[in-house]
């Protein structure tokens, strides 16, 4: 005899098309200019932003830059239903999210510009910087949660993770002992459908990333990552079911990366531009502003208006970023230790010696 | 593509292709290495060439990459698996360590682990965080585990040729930083060069150079400078850092009777101490002042913008060797 001893499914949620035009009657709580209005203007800030930094890059201002083109509703949304002691674990594309939590324009070049100041801003509170190993912000999250959960704290963590991390073993680690413990914590992947030049397709078999989360006995759900509406909904409930100690939730954003991997990357190397095309068609930031204007809560000038606004932002962040005095050499050795030990400060004093050296020419001038 | 001037870069393409043509065993497999032919495209052209069974892109999971590798290993196959940076390889050490550096070992030889693990290491090439260190030593540390480091195209050639054929398992470290710094003439015949060995760039009778990897260009400029001031450096690539070669550098370092070690790696129980130590037991008698180091400090790589205030320089060795040379007891 063969019984079924389980049997699981992985639900997808949409409301707006990829023109944003309502799939059916809309909710409720999605009638009304707040927060899509909101929502919108911080897409389009981090949009501007990405535009920025890749034009800053390729004009030798700022090192190698990860691009969040096509994944803003996701950081928005996220970001934005986060409570501020609620704790965020970042991967590396997260501009946006970091942004919406505290995060200064002029800090988020200065990171991408290659100055570890750029991690040090108060604003970011008790989130964790940026993580660029893959996967191991999973664990780090779950650490944290551990830590909220043990200190009787009712805050939510969230992490995001790309879809070819989610091979990784940390991701199903972290997912595995979230379930265990039972622990407050939101894994969103955002999907976008590449790991540099691997396609979604060969990371792994199953149909949905989602449903990774059933071995783990975590409820795991997808969503349609450029539909804000949608997005707001499933984010929002997980966080709430966090805070609430009701455990773990693992959301796959379905999205897409329009950029390449990141600046340092040609995509045309691997990637079919008819797919791109496709991808462009169903891209967020222009659905909710067509669901915005269908509604009345939008127009062409209050878009030239914010387009104007957050240009200005950007640029005057840019002329911030530029006017940062460079670190001292004293910066590389301060916080290596809790306290410089005898043998390091030795070295930072040489350090400052040859930096002189250096200054003024090198030994032929001394 | 044979018999012309290529890059170093070039060169691991070169010794890949002829490793993958002479032996069906050889299989290539990382993450991007197959369509995109790698981030730094040392896999190029190979899938088009070789197929993907021989060419193959992996999942996102370096743990799986070091664990296939040592399970394909040990079947008689020969993997050449591609860590994209040095800085993701610690999810590999268990399975470098506690199973590919003992295999032969604890079967005692009824098993194997011949498998390559390549990955770019070292800085200067403005990269975000964590794609930048040098941590040579720790692998180098690993009893069974080979570090192999080239510093040239034809020593890159060479060395990965004899890595791939070796019947250990090799820690291949590229040095990106110059990974197209020049061209050189490569003759594509197959020849390997040893892993046992030291490679002596110059003849001098002044002082000894010992370096490895990107650190061999400033060492060379500095030697040329040196020349210019009547100093005769002899210059020596330790090319295979596990097992080290210490009677070419002992028998240098007696015959100039001083020394100084440069690498990019931070100065604490970097591969430099385990030199100076054994030239303190081996050429004591010989030295005429103290060997010196020219390293990394002992602090993290920094990010990008200021990885020149710790990278060292040609400066840095010019100081130290004049003062060596000043040295008076
Ligand atoms: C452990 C580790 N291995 C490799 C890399 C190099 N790397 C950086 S991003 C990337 C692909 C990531 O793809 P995905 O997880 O889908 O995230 P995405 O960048 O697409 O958002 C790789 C292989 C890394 N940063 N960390
Ligand atoms: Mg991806």
């Amino acid at each position: 005899m063969h019984e079924i001893s389980y049997q699981g499914e992985i639900r997808l949620t949409r409301y707006l098309d990829d023109q944003g035009v309502p799939l059916g009657e809309m909710p409720k709580w999605a009638c009304g200019d707040s927060p899509w209005v909101t929502y919108y203007q911080q897409m389009v800030l981090a949009r501007q932003f990405d535009t920025k930094a890749i034009s800053l890059q390729r004009t030798g201002q700022m090192g190698t830059y990860a691009s969040l083109l096509g994944a803003e509703a996701i950081d928005v949304v996220c970001a934005s239903l986060m409570q501020p002691d609620d704790v965020l674990v970042p991967y590396y594309r997260n501009h946006a999210m970091q942004m919406i939590r505290g995060m200064s324009l002029t800090q988020l070049f200065l990171y991408w510009g290659g100055d570890e100041r750029g991690s040090a801003t108060p604003e970011m509170r008790r989130d964790l910087p940026n993580c660029v190993p893959i996967a191991t912000q999973c664990l780090h999250a779950c650490g944290v949660a551990t830590a909220l959960k043990l200190r009787g704290e009712h805050q939510a963590v969230l992490t995001m993770i790309g879809d070819g991390g989610t091979s990784k073993g940390d991701f199903l680690e972290a997912i595995n002992v979230a379930g265990a413990w039972q622990l407050p914590v939101v894994f969103i992947i955002n999907n976008n459908q590449w790991a540099i030049s691997v396609p979604r397709s060969k990371q792994c078999i199953a149909p949905t990333l989602a449903q990774k989360a059933l071995g783990a006995g975590i409820r795991g759900e997808q969503v349609d990552g450029n539909d804000a509406v949608a997005l707001h909904e499933v984010v929002g409930q997980a966080l709430e079911r966090a805070r609430a100690g009701k455990g773990p939730t693992l959301i796959e954003a379905l999205s897409y990366r329009l950029s390449d991997h990141t600046t340092a990357d040609d995509a045309t190397r691997y990637r079919p531009s008819d797919e791109l095309k496709a991808a462009w068609a169903r891209e967020p930031v222009a659905r909710l502003r067509n669901w915005l204007h269908s509604q009345g809560l939008w127009d062409e000038a209050r878009e030239q208006a914010w387009q104007a606004e957050t240009r200005q932002m950007i640029e005057d962040a840019v002329k911030a970023y530029q006017a940062i005095p460079p670190q001292t050499v004293d910066e590389l050795y301060d916080y290596v230790y809790a306290e410089c030990p005898a043998g390091l400060s030795e070295q930072r004093e040489q350090a400052r010696i040859r930096q002189q050296r250096r200054e003024q020419g090198g030994t032929d001038h001394e | 593509m044979s018999d012309h001037a290529i890059t170093l870069l070039d060169a691991v393409n070169l010794a890949l292709a002829r490793a993958l043509d002479e032996d069906p065993n050889v299989v290539l497999l990382g993450e991007d290495i197959g369509t995109n032919g790698g981030v730094f495209r040392a896999t190029d052209g190979l899938k088009a060439r070789f197929g993907e069974r021989r060419v193959i892109d992996t999942p996102l999971a370096e743990t799986m990459i070091a664990g296939l590798s040592v399970g394909m290993a040990t079947q008689g196959l020969r993997p050449v698996a591609e860590i994209q940076f040095m800085g993701f390889i610690f999810p590999t050490m268990e399975h470098m360590i506690a199973h590919a550096a003992r295999m032969r070992h604890r079967t005692r030889g009824r098993l194997s682990c011949p498998m390559v693990l390549r990955a770019p290491f070292g800085g200067g090439i403005h990269a975000p965080e964590h794609h930048s260190e040098s941590t040579e030593t720790l692998l180098a540390h690993i009893p069974g585990l080979r570090v192999v480091i080239p510093s040239s195209p034809a020593r890159a050639y060479g060395l990965l040729l004899a890595a791939i054929r070796c019947d250990d398992p090799v820690v291949f470290l590229e040095p990106k930083r110059i990974y197209r710094a020049s061209k050189t003439l490569v003759e594509d015949n197959g020849e390997a060069l040893p892993l046992d060995t030291c490679f002596t760039l110059r003849e001098g009778s002044d002082i000894t150079l010992i370096s490895w990897g990107a650190m061999i260009s400033e060492t060379l400029t500095a030697a040329d400078r040196l020349a210019d001031e009547g100093i005769s450096c002899e210059v020596i690539d330790v090319a295979t850092l596990n097992p080290i070669d210490h009677a070419t550098l002992v028998a240098s370092v007696s015959k100039t009777g001083r020394c100084v070690i440069i690498h990019e790696a931070p100065h604490h129980a970097g591969m430099g101490a385990e030199i100076e130590a054994t030239l303190s037991e081996q050429a004591l008698t010989y030295l005429q002042a103290p060997p010196r180091r020219v390293t990394g400090d002992d602090t993290i790589m920094p990010y990008y913008r200021y990885e020149q205030l710790y990278l060292p320089d040609v400066d840095d060795i010019l100081i130290a060797v004049r003062e060596t040379m000043e040295y008076s007891g």
